[in-house]
């Protein structure tokens, strides 16, 4: 066994022991505290931890069948977002072409173009050839009733959804001296410090929270949460710093960057969801709401991350 | 013998094409049923339905609990359903519709009469009293007399109101690529016509049952 799948087989077990740790307060607390299933709140924690490990599971599945299978796991993620979003916006019956072809061409090339690693092409796909193409496509049906709304909604719905999501599996792609045939641990890092830096952000929340932050956007959301829920992500990246090629001081500062885009990227998309007058983005997780309300951290840090360690660490 | 090869042929491939059906409107729709408070009805029923798709009875049909839908018949018009052999047999052998002639001059068999001995035989059935596709900008066409007729020929039986929502914008009329998007199929409590009650109060009852169930209608989007 490679050092690689030892260091990931290793994780993989650290998550399962956390989960399991969580299920079984999950379980002790429903006891207690909530045996009918009257207490709302532990109903919800649990129904979260469940579907935990489903994710856990898919994800440590696509994990181990490599880079295929993380590619073909993130465009199923990108589909179901992108299905997500596109219901919520105001479509017509002209836009018909241009939305097939964005879940049935633009998904599919966007990820190939992943799968087999061409920068050069997959960093412009959506933001040049989409971007131009998709309102030339609506255009040719010569409805003009609310144009300009239609094809941007469109247009962002395909950068958040399919082209900022494909950054996760694109950090397979990176050529970073000493590092390699490890990157997948670079999608682990991501994915763990953002989805902890939302479940601690709401934990501080919980424990301590008095100011909200956000209110118009975010009623829950609570400066001490945020700062709580930053920190502890930020020391959590810097102690994981092992599976990755950084120190842990440079860890910690990506985790910090990471949870704060996070954090900002939660609030734009709760905007969003207010301008549409909905709670949640779909209900494809029982007790978290759509796919976007759990990648929607994720989605807006992913980027970002990408292009700081393929700018400081990557060859390519 | 060709043919009673061609019938089990027919029969064994109905129930994968069934079950591949349910699965694309699935992965395209992710059909989601909303039931009332109390949860699904078992018991024997008509469901009545907004119609805009030839996918509508396909998504009722893929919410329901399988139990319900094996003895669940769409009723749907024989004019489309046996336009050709791929018609008829997603028609009559995928989904066992009851097959009626809409065009009162063609007709051999009295539409009601068949509905009603199916119900007879134990099905539960789908309707859709508009009657056709609406391919309007209103939610809801005014409703065919169908419905009324059925509800008096089979007084008791319990009229579902059932509310499918967005799958005209995944499959407008004449487009063939459908558009992935969320549906909800929303189920209402159930109803009776009243022993006294005239065909118009009835009617009009019916479809502020079924507009009522609709997310716009009600003005909140979910």
């Amino acid at each position: 066994m490679n050092a690689a799948s030892s260091d990931l087989i290793s994780l993989l077990l650290g998550i399962g022991g956390v989960l399991i740790f969580a299920s079984v307060i999950g379980y002790v607390l429903q006891r207690r505290l909530s045996p009918d299933g009257s207490n709302a709140g532990i109903e919800n924690l649990n129904a979260r931890i469940k579907a935990w490990w489903v994710m856990v599971v898919l994800i440590g599945i696509a994990f181990l069948a490599g880079r295929v299978g993380v590619v073909v796991l993130f465009a199923f993620c990108s589909f179901a977002a992108l299905r997500e979003f596109i219901t919520l916006t105001n479509t017509k019956r002209a836009d018909h072409w241009a939305l097939a072809a964005a879940f049935f061409v633009v998904v599919p090339i966007q990820y190939y173009l992943i799968g087999i690693e061409r920068y050069g092409i997959y960093s412009i796909f959506i933001p040049v050839y989409a971007f131009l193409l998709m309102p030339i496509v609506a255009v040719l049906r010569g409805d003009t009733e609310r144009f300009l709304i239609r094809i941007a909604e469109v247009q962002w719905a395909l950068m958040i959804c399919v082209f900022c999501a494909s950054h996760v599996p694109a950090l397979l792609s990176l050529d970073i001296p000493g590092y390699e045939g490890r990157e997948v641990l670079l999608i682990a890092f991501l994915v763990i410090v953002v989805q902890l830096s939302d479940v601690l952000q709401y934990v501080w929340g919980k424990l301590l929270g008095r100011h909200k932050i956000a209110p118009k956007l975010s009623p829950s959301k609570t400066v001490e949460g945020f700062v709580g829920g930053i920190l502890s992500a930020t020391a959590i990246g810097a102690a994981l710093w092992w599976i990755t090629p950084f120190t842990p001081v440079q860890a910690g500062v990506l985790a910090f960057v990471i949870a704060v885009m996070g954090f900002f990227g939660g609030l734009v998309m709760s905007a969003i969801k207010r301008d549409r007058g909905v709670k949640d983005w779909g209900h494809l997780i029982e007790g978290h709401g759509g796919l976007i309300d759990r990648l929607d951290s994720v989605v807006f840090s992913a980027p970002i991350f990408f292009h700081l360690v393929r700018y400081w660490w990557s060859l390519s | 013998m060709a043919d009673h090869v061609a019938l089990s042929l027919r029969s064994l491939a109905a129930r994968p094409v069934s079950v591949a059906i349910v699965l694309f409107a699935r992965a395209i729709t992710a059909v989601r049923p909303i039931w009332p408070e109390s949860g699904p009805q078992l018991r024997q029923c008509i469901y009545f339905a907004n119609h805009s798709s030839h996918g509508d009875f396909i998504l009722i049909w893929s919410v329901l609990p399988p139990r319900l839908r094996r003895k669940t018949r769409p009723v749907a018009g024989a004019d489309y359903w046996l336009k050709s052999k791929l018609n008829s047999f997603i028609g009559r052998d995928v989904f066992n519709a009851v097959l009626i002639e809409r065009d009162r001059a063609m007709r051999a068999s009295d539409p009601i009469a068949q509905m009603a001995a199916a119900v007879d035989e134990g099905a539960s059935l789908i309707l859709f009293p508009e009657g056709t596709r609406n391919q309007t900008d209103t939610p809801l066409q005014p409703f065919k007399a169908g419905l009324y007729h059925l509800a008096r020929a089979k007084p008791g039986i319990d009229l579902v109101p059932v509310w499918i929502d967005n799958l005209n914008r995944v499959m407008p009329k004449g487009e063939i690529v459908p558009i992935p998007l969320i549906c909800t199929v929303t189920f209402g409590a159930p109803m009776h016509l009243d022993a006294d009650e005239e065909r118009a109060d009835f009617i009009q009852r019916a479809e502020m049952a079924l507009l009522s169930l609709s997310p716009k209608f009600s003005g909140s989007a979910e």
